[in-house]
């Protein structure tokens, strides 16, 4: 199996062909750093993706905090997390860099804070 | 953070987005007092908005959202020494007698205040085009909205601009917009381009259209918005056969068809425009033609990554600084560009300095082929692997390849069909 990509992990976008050798192991080319590698692989099994969203703090003058996963998250769990998190609210202040919400479903993947607010 | 606290600067800066506080930062660090003046009242710009991840990767090494990068562009030059005027308008700028340069701010908390610089950067950034602009028929009812507007509405202030909706242009933000809507909840039915090729980056493509099945109109365009009252759907119609056209239903339209330098002060000042960018037209120290005043960033012309417009907005940083310094330079060379390229910036140079020149492209094609020539010499070829007009083209040339006193002129020439 072959299959063309475009590469999302950042804004050169290098095209990238991913082929299956007979082991069903990936080989991909077309990649200009070693992040090409990884994204085909990956998105040729479970395709995974960084979320960005707001979450609401409560505060008059900060209404919402920018959050973010600290790696990419399973791209079919994300409808999941979204309504999660426009459920919780942030307690401020808030740090930049700041763990909103540890291990998400066991994943392993954190969400945080994108800017620090102050209370 | 400092704040203003003087009424003499050797430079002011018009805008803390990416561009103004990397030039701030530089000339700061050098220890040139600077004023950072901006209408918000946060550091950062349109940065602070853009709540997406893509920023970062070429002068932070990581990938970070539009927050992060702009609060750490702001520790940067917080840290240097730059003070700022928050909630500050600028909304006079005037050469003096002296050669120095009076700038009248208005704000809710001082009112006015008349600030001297001996140096102005200009980097106001873009507005956006919106349906105004490109004149669409139909009624005006609510709904309409520009992308970046929406984009603020969603992420800084809470609220969802309409249920289902269809957007005008494909521009990275309008591409962003689409898949911040579809995760609002917000079904994004299609989007609307008047190009044959998209005019946002192929990655935003990806994953903001392909990964929720969004359907792209390529060489159509947006005939009539209907709805008395609030938008109740758009038609639209192929460029190739308009008797062709269909109705989408849909409750808000989102305007991304491009930016337009917010250059009115520049203007003020008698800057010379370029018309074909929109913003000042610049020798290679980012110079305008009124001496003192430098440019960098969206409002020179529009970049498509932050990264590009920080580090340009170093490289002018570096020429203030030298102006600063009380040293001068020669005489410039004229930039020609042929057709295939809408323009290159700075549009003159000094010859015998290595110089950056930025392109737009307006032609899609694989492996083109860049070449400069002077004095009836081609002296540099470059082969480009992917040449889209969502992409600036950018490249160093040394000095001892660009000593000549003739006009230089790039020329682009298309390879393989893309």
């Amino acid at each position: 199996m072959k299959k063309e990509l475009i590469c999302i992990s950042c804004p050169q976008g290098c095209h990238l062909t991913a082929e299956q050798d007979n082991t069903g192991a990936w080989l991909v080319s077309g990649n200009k750093c070693p992040r090409g590698k990884v994204y085909a692989e990956q998105e040729m099994t479970a395709p995974r993706r960084t979320v960005t969203a707001v979450i609401a703090t409560g505060s008059a003058k900060q209404p919402f905090l920018a959050v973010r996963t600290d790696n990419t998250y399973p791209k079919e769990a994300i409808p999941a997390l979204l309504n999660k998190l426009y459920t919780m609210k942030a307690e401020l202040p808030v740090k930049r860099g700041d763990v909103i919400w540890e291990n998400v479903e066991g994943s392993g993947v954190n969400v945080i804070a994108s800017e620090s607010l102050d209370a | 953070m400092k704040m203003m606290s003087k009424e003499f600067y050797d430079v002011a800066v018009i805008g803390a987005g990416a561009a103004g506080l990397a030039a701030a930062a530089e000339t700061a660090a050098a220890g040139f007092n600077t004023l950072v003046i901006d209408r918000q009242d946060r550091a950062g710009g349109i940065l602070r908005q853009c709540i997406h991840n893509g920023f970062g990767l070429h002068c932070f090494k990581e990938e970070l959202t539009g927050p992060e990068y702009a609060e750490r562009a702001a520790e940067k030059a917080i840290a240097a020494g730059a003070e700022f005027a928050l909630c500050s308008t600028v909304t006079d700028l005037k050469k003096r007698d002296d050669g120095t340069f009076e700038l009248v701010l208005r704000s809710k908390e001082y009112g006015t205040k008349n600030i001297v610089a001996k140096t102005v950067i200009l980097a106001m950034g873009c507005r956006e085009r919106n349906r105004g602009n490109l004149a669409i028929p139909g009624t005006r009812p609510a709904g309409v909205f520009t992308a970046g507007a929406a984009q603020k509405l969603l992420n800084c202030e809470g609220f969802l601009p309409g249920k289902t909706a269809v957007i005008v242009g494909s521009g990275d933000i309008g591409l962003i917009m689409a898949r911040r809507l579809q995760w609002c909840g917000i079904k994004v039915k299609a989007v609307v381009e008047i190009m044959p090729h998209p005019s946002g980056l192929t990655r935003n493509i990806v994953q903001c259209l392909h990964d929720f099945n969004i359907p792209l109109y390529l060489s159509h365009s947006v005939t009539r918005i209907c709805g008395k009252d609030r938008v109740d759907g758009v038609d639209v119609a192929p460029l190739s056969d308009p008797e062709n056209s269909f109705h989408i239903d849909c409750d808000t339209v989102l305007f991304s068809t491009g930016l337009i330098p917010e250059m009115e002060l520049g203007k003020m000042i008698g800057v010379e425009i370029d018309p074909s960018t929109g913003g000042a037209k610049v020798n290679a120290n980012y110079e305008t033609s009124v001496p003192g005043v430098f440019s960098a960033g969206n409002v020179l012309h529009v970049h498509d990554l932050v990264d590009f417009v920080s580090e340009e907005s170093v490289r002018m940083a570096k020429k203030v600084i030298r102006h600063l310094n009380g040293e001068k330079d020669g005489e410039t060379v004229k930039v020609c560009v042929n057709e295939k390229l809408k323009y290159a910036v700075p549009s003159t140079f000094f010859p015998g300095r290595d110089t950056v020149f930025a392109f737009r492209p307006l032609v899609v094609t694989n492996n083109g082929t860049l070449t400069a020539e002077q004095d009836g010499n081609v002296i540099w070829k470059k082969k480009i692997p992917f040449v889209r007009p969502a992409e600036m083209i950018c490249f160093e040339l040394k000095g001892d390849l660009i000593n000549g006193k003739g006009e230089l002129t790039f020329r682009l020439e298309e390879g393989e069909k893309a």
